[in-house]
């Protein structure tokens, strides 16, 4: 059989999700509505943002939650040339864990570096807040490059 | 979602999880697609154990060859088990209660799924010897979904030996 003879389809495979919220998120994805980003103080005294349920290492619950700033540095990124209609943005951009000020884990998000010559591992970015926020963490569109800072 | 502003706490995130893939059909699949696009169902035989897949994946899971020997099938056979499905969900067509079985056609060693109608759920049985009842042939594709349903034939049901391999 010829390759021309093969068939092909487009499939599209989606679920429509809604996920709940549990008490720790529910305040983590509320702070995101009112333009705040929240995390919660680990077992070993580090904050974790996201804030986690409980301790990633020893299991026990958490529950001293701990604003964090919305600004930060990259940790590490790797850039998407190629965005596509799901990504965050419509133009090259970078995924980048930043860790905000007030944090010691990196949050997952987009950065609108512009270039790949902008991204640089220890870089300073803040949030970029859409101006209608519903609670959740699309109400950061993205995070920028901070001017002038290293 | 609450909505902004209004001081409730958020108890609820939208999650979507969305793919879109290009599949490709393959050669085993293909010819069975464009067999089945005229009306026939064909099946391929592997030639080490002599088993017959249908549809075809091209090879056989057991010996691990290729499955080149075509072999055109009956449009009937019988229900080895079979899922009454009553409760609603997303995309759901079929109005409930309704049944989807494993149906091995004559000839055939292993089952697909497909829908069976024209008999009360209640009634429907493990060894049902079911035929397939076809859409109107305008409306074909490339599609299992051809055969619109399968319905009993009214013969006795099949020896539960005779399928119980296939369970």
């Amino acid at each position: 059989m010829s390759e021309r003879e093969i068939l092909s389809a487009p499939l599209v495979v989606e679920y429509p999700y809604a996920r709940s919220l549990g008490p720790t998120l529910s305040r983590f994805f509320t702070a995101l509505r009112d333009k705040r980003i929240v995390g919660i103080r680990g077992a070993d005294g580090r904050v974790l943002v996201p804030p986690s349920e409980y301790d990633p290492q020893t299991s026990e619950p958490l529950s001293e939650f701990v604003d964090v700033e919305d600004s930060g540095e990259v940790l590490t990124w790797t850039w998407v040339s190629r965005p596509d209609e799901d990504n965050p943005l419509d133009r090259p951009f970078a995924w980048a864990l930043v860790r905000l000020d007030g944090a010691d884990t990196g949050l997952l998000h987009a950065v609108d570096g512009g270039d790949p010559s902008t991204m640089r591992t220890g870089m300073r970015v803040r949030a970029r807040w859409r101006e209608e926020t519903v609670g959740h963490i699309r109400d950061i569109e993205c995070f920028e490059p901070v001017e002038g800072a290293s | 979602m609450t909505a902004p502003g209004n001081g409730e706490a958020v108890t609820q995130v939208e999650t979507p999880s969305r793919i879109e893939y290009e599949y490709i059909a393959g050669r085993a699949q293909s010819r069975f697609l464009r067999a089945i696009a005229e009306g026939r169902i064909v099946g391929q035989r592997c030639p080490a154990c002599g088993q017959v897949y249908v549809p075809p994946r091209g090879s056989c899971p057991t010996d691990g060859v290729p499955t080149s020997d075509e072999v055109e099938l009956p449009h009937r056979g019988m229900i080895t088990t079979f899922c009454v499905v009553n409760v609603p969900f997303a995309g759901q067509r079929i109005e409930l209660p309704y049944v989807t079985a494993s149906i091995l056609l004559e000839g055939a060693d292993i089952p697909f799924q497909h829908l069976i109608q024209e008999v009360e759920a209640s009634e429907v049985r493990m060894g049902m010897r079911v035929e397939a009842v076809w859409r109107p042939q305008e409306e074909w594709g490339f599609t299992l979904e051809n055969i619109a349903h399968f319905r009993p034939t009214g013969e006795p049901d099949a020896d539960f030996e005779s399928y119980r391999a296939h369970l």
